[in-house]
């Protein structure tokens, strides 16, 4: 039941890949909101964030990834969420999210 | 009278504790034999209540708990989320909640927006009171495969 955040580093200049493995929760999500944040806040960065080990994620990680959402939006910066397992990705279709958050689960949809 | 299994946790107000409650609900859901999907949908349904709860009772001074009872019945699971922080305006909340709309602007979006919203469209049945704290109710039935016209969920099968 944690969440651990693994920073990739800058790959090719202004691309940032996030990769996490484990749960989204109300207790994980301050520790992923502090990680993600900074990043979506350099001017044009692209950060794409990896979720193909994440097993659960509930409203509190979706909290997290509308507050980068806006920030892209003031920082000229983009945020890519990929490999998203089936459960969570319903997640963002429920809520309508999908259709704001830029969503690539065509990598692998994974179990 | 029905006759039912009642279990009752009580963990401090804490998000720690959030994923304590949320094993627990998936082994008992399990116990009774709900679908994959179904622990799923009650996994997140639950710990949404919860996080609610933590963050309510954590506005309050003293620590505070959250008490959780399941009452486990033969067609369904009666899950009880309650904490004793002060009450809350229902009637705003229940106005707020809702999917993300296309006309939307972003800048709306409230980050916390969406727990209600997620345990309504997960759940069978939702009932909230705050008289003394906040006490969400929530059932969910087992079906044994049948499908129901109303069902909220959105298949991702591809």
């Amino acid at each position: 039941m944690d969440l651990n955040i693994n920073i990739l580093g800058n790959v090719e200049g202004t691309k940032q890949i996030l990769k996490l493995t484990g749960e989204i929760d109300a207790y994980t999500a301050p520790k992923l909101k502090e990680a993600l944040l900074p990043l979506v806040k350099k001017d044009g960065e692209l950060v794409i964030v990896d979720l193909e080990n994440v097993s659960y994620m509930d409203s509190t990680g979706l909290g997290v990834f509308i507050s980068a959402l806006k920030a892209t939006k003031e920082h000229n910066s983009e945020l890519r969420l990929v490999s998203l397992q089936d459960r969570v990705e319903r997640l963002f279709e429920i809520t309508g999210l999908n259709s704001i958050i830029n969503i690539d689960s065509t990598v692998q949809g994974g179990n | 009278m029905e006759s039912f299994d009642f279990i009752e946790m009580k963990v401090p107000a804490k998000a720690e504790y959030v994923g304590v409650v949320r094993l627990s609900t998936s082994g008992i859901a399990n116990r009774m034999g709900f679908s994959y999907e179904e622990i799923e949908d009650l996994k997140v349904a639950i710990s949404e209540a919860m996080s609610n709860a933590t963050t309510h009772a954590y506005d309050e001074k003293d620590g505070g708990e959250v008490t959780v009872g399941f009452g486990l019945y033969p067609d369904r699971l009666e899950v009880m989320v309650a904490d004793r922080g002060g009450s809350f305006d229902l009637n705003k909340i229940k106005a707020d909640i809702g999917p993300y709309q296309n006309n939307q602007s972003i800048e709306d979006l409230r980050e916390g927006g969406f727990g209600l919203f997620l345990i309504e469209a997960l759940m069978d049945k939702v009932e909230i009171k705050n008289d003394y704290g906040v006490i969400v109710l929530m059932t969910k039935y087992l079906r044994e495969n049948e499908v129901d016209i109303n069902d909220d969920q959105i298949s991702t099968t591809q």
